[in-house]
């Protein structure tokens, strides 16, 4: 089963990102939110590990976090995807179960 | 009402925060809707079944024990990660003695804790209808 997987920490901070990709299947879908859209950026410490982890799941992050912390679409990672609070609901509704990474 | 599986998600160390308390009381209150309940103990997670906890001199209440009951509600699956206990340096040795009864099995006691790795919990948790994280 698709499982949509919320993420809304820092992977700069907390492990919790790093354990999320470390649990999530083939097929599923990651969202960073809130602190999680900085590990979005191409360029950083953490963004090889999600590279890897797009090979076989799909990667958003909600715009509108970016934005909050200055940080422009033009700088995250090749194939992640943005969305706004539509395409939020849309994911939820579009994979079968939901995690919310604390 | 139909059975799903649900699974609750342990990722937090005890009494620091509120979260491994709270989970617990959700636990037990699922139990009373006669659901198909497991838990999942990862990173610091697995600090909340620990034995010997002793918090007399941190003012809170060891609820530790009340992690024995989860049996008697028929709750008897707790995966605990092989690689969250190593990270931490811990074995299944440092955990409480978990068990249930099956009554399949003339009321055998059987242990709850079932170590799994990395990739075995990917694999579970990836089966369940409805997961809530703590």
């Amino acid at each position: 089963m698709a499982m949509l997987h919320i993420v809304n920490k820092s992977p700069f901070e907390k492990v919790t990102f790093d354990s999320c990709l470390g649990h999530a299947s083939a097929g599923d879908s990651i969202l960073m939110i809130e602190d999680a859209a900085v590990g979005a950026i191409d360029g950083t410490a953490f963004a090889d590990k999600l590279k890897a982890a797009m090979a076989d799941k799909s990667v958003y992050v909600l715009a509108g976090d970016l934005t909050a912390r200055g940080l422009s679409e033009d700088r995250i990672i090749d194939g992640i995807k943005t969305v706004d609070y539509a395409g939020f609901v849309d994911l939820t509704a579009d994979n079968e179960t939901t995690q919310s990474w604390l | 009402m139909a059975t799903k599986k649900f699974m609750f998600v342990n990722r937090k160390a005890p009494y620091g925060t509120v979260y491994a308390l709270e989970s617990l009381e959700v636990v037990l209150i699922s139990a009373a809707f006669d659901q198909d309940v497991s838990l999942a103990f990862i990173d610091d997670g697995v600090y909340q079944i620990t034995k010997g906890q002793d918090t007399t001199t941190i003012g809170q209440k060891n609820f530790s024990k009340a992690y024995k009951a989860l049996g008697d509600y028929d709750i008897s699956k707790l995966y605990v990660e092989k690689e969250s206990l190593a990270e931490r340096g811990l074995t299944q040795d440092d955990l409480m003695d978990l068990v249930w009864e099956d009554e399949d099995d003339d009321w055998a006691e059987k242990s709850s804790i079932i170590i799994v790795s990395r990739e075995e919990m990917a694999a579970i948790m990836a089966e369940q209808e409805v997961t809530l994280s703590f």
